[in-house]
């Protein structure tokens, strides 16, 4: 699974640090980071965490896509 | 419920009931799935409206909500006016009637009017075509009057200053936002509104407007007068329960439902097929007094839309809406972000309380349990606070 976050576009709701802080998480800088590879099992909670996100920064795509689809 | 039937008709075509179609469909619903919404748009997003599209940074496509695709019959620029719950119908203005076998009541909130007549440069800010009008009209000379300065009232201000608009926040408390974050951060946001040029009075009301044909002005509760050419009143909203009277449901300053997002009727019992989500519900949480809650925020609506959608389609099982609640407000850069129920506290501790740096961190508390936080531009402490609450309230029998 490939994630993708648009961090101009991100405005640190932090709603997917909420849902899958295995996944995304902010730094002592509180800046987004997060794992652009996670593994296929934590799908679910990533999707969810995308569709939890206010301004729809984060696109969720297939394991092995180079760009992920929205 | 299968193709052939009446259906699911969803009352409401905002954030609620756009979440409640998609997860319908996610969830395996294929059936005929009708929304019903007073405004003659498609389904779009409201905080942007009084952040981006007022302030002129993004045209209306940043507020456009994704529903194509979902197979949804609309029936757009006409108003629910009665619900028959025996007979499984919605009556509409002009009199066609809707029947359903499950329906999604998702009215949202209607913005509280100004008590009285008043000129007709005095207006509420809730639709995109409020916004549209207000975008308009910044920028261009116009002195605003702004009456209330919770995050509604806070966010109009702050967008027409960064317009280059002349602005008065008049607010009938001590602080901004105190009956929902504390004189702390509510002294926090006033700093913000002051460094930023808006004349913001506190413990002040409007009396009356002046100008009979065109505003003029206002006359305040202590005398004042101030000009302006406009004014939004931004005095909160209330549940749209109105079309339900009558129909032996409960309400109660909202409809009211259980933990399943199922509607109440006026005995107390569930009724089936009916479920509630948004602005518009009242509903249990352990941390809410015996009345429970009413929220307004984005990621309720989302989050209880959800839950309302899978439980009407799955009545035997359905699942319980407990949220760590979330909601927040953009002011001059700094990004306020708030988890829980502040409102609910009787003490804060304040960790952190920067206006200058746009810093704050705030922790809310009742009988010594946490059970809120703010902060501002600091999101990693916010999620921190939040994972505290989710563990607390995870400790909760359910």
């Amino acid at each position: 699974m490939q994630v993708h976050v648009d961090l101009a576009v991100c405005q640190s709701h932090g709603q997917c640090v909420f849902g899958a802080p295995d996944v995304f998480s902010f730094d002592d800088d509180d800046q987004l980071r997060y794992s652009p590879s996670p593994p296929e099992e934590r799908r679910a909670d990533v999707i969810r965490a995308a569709s939890a996100c206010p301004v729809r920064a984060i696109t969720v795509g297939p394991s092995g896509s180079g760009r992920p689809a929205a | 419920m299968t193709a052939g039937d009446a259906g699911i008709v969803v009352v409401g075509a905002s954030l609620a009931g756009q979440r409640a179609c998609a997860a319908l469909r996610r969830h395996g619903y294929r059936g005929r799935l009708t929304v019903v919404d007073a405004e003659p748009h498609l389904p779009y997003d409201r905080p942007p409206l009084s952040k981006e599209l007022l302030a002129a940074t993004a045209d209306e496509s940043a507020a456009a909500l994704p529903s194509a695709g979902l197979g949804i019959d609309w029936v757009l620029g006409r108003r629910a006016r009665r619900l028959d719950v025996p007979g499984r119908t919605v009556e509409l203005d002009g009199g066609d009637v809707l029947p359903f076998t499950g329906l999604v009541v998702a009215t949202g909130s209607a913005p509280n009017p100004w008590p009285g007549t008043h000129p007709p440069e005095v207006g509420v800010f809730r639709t995109l075509d409020d916004a549209r009008a207000l975008r308009h009209r910044l920028g261009g000379g116009d002195r605003l009057l702004v009456i209330g300065a919770g995050f509604l009232g806070g966010e109009l201000a702050a967008a027409a200053r960064g317009r280059g608009t002349s602005v008065e926040l008049v607010e009938a408390q001590p602080q901004p936002l105190r009956s929902a974050l504390g004189p702390v951060a509510g002294e926090f946001v006033a700093a913000l509104h002051r460094a930023a040029g808006v004349s913001l009075r506190t413990r002040t009301r409007v009396g009356s407007f002046t100008g009979d044909h065109r505003l003029t002005g206002a006359i305040l509760s202590d005398g004042t007068r101030v000009a302006a050419d406009l004014a939004v009143v931004a005095l909160g909203a209330s549940p749209r329960t109105g079309w339900l009277a009558g129909a032996g449901l409960r309400i109660n300053r909202g409809l009211v439902c259980d933990r399943h997002a199922r509607a109440l009727g006026t005995d107390g019992a569930p009724v089936p097929g009916i479920v509630v989500a948004g602005d518009v519900a009242r509903w249990p949480h352990p941390w809410a007094g015996p009345d429970g809650a009413v929220l307004g925020h984005w990621t309720h609506a989302v989050e209880q839309a959800e839950v309302a959608a899978r439980n009407l389609l799955d009545p035997a099982h359905p699942a319980t809406y407990r949220p760590v609640p979330s909601f927040w407000s953009d002011l001059y850069g700094v990004r306020l972000r708030a988890v829980g129920f502040p409102a609910f506290a009787d003490t804060v501790e304040v960790h952190e309380n920067d206006p200058d740096g746009g810093r704050l961190d705030i922790a809310y508390r009742r009988d010594g349990e946490l059970v809120g936080a703010l902060t501002g531009n600091r999101p990693g402490r916010l999620a921190a606070y939040r994972a505290q609450l989710a563990e607390a309230l995870g400790r909760v029998p359910a």
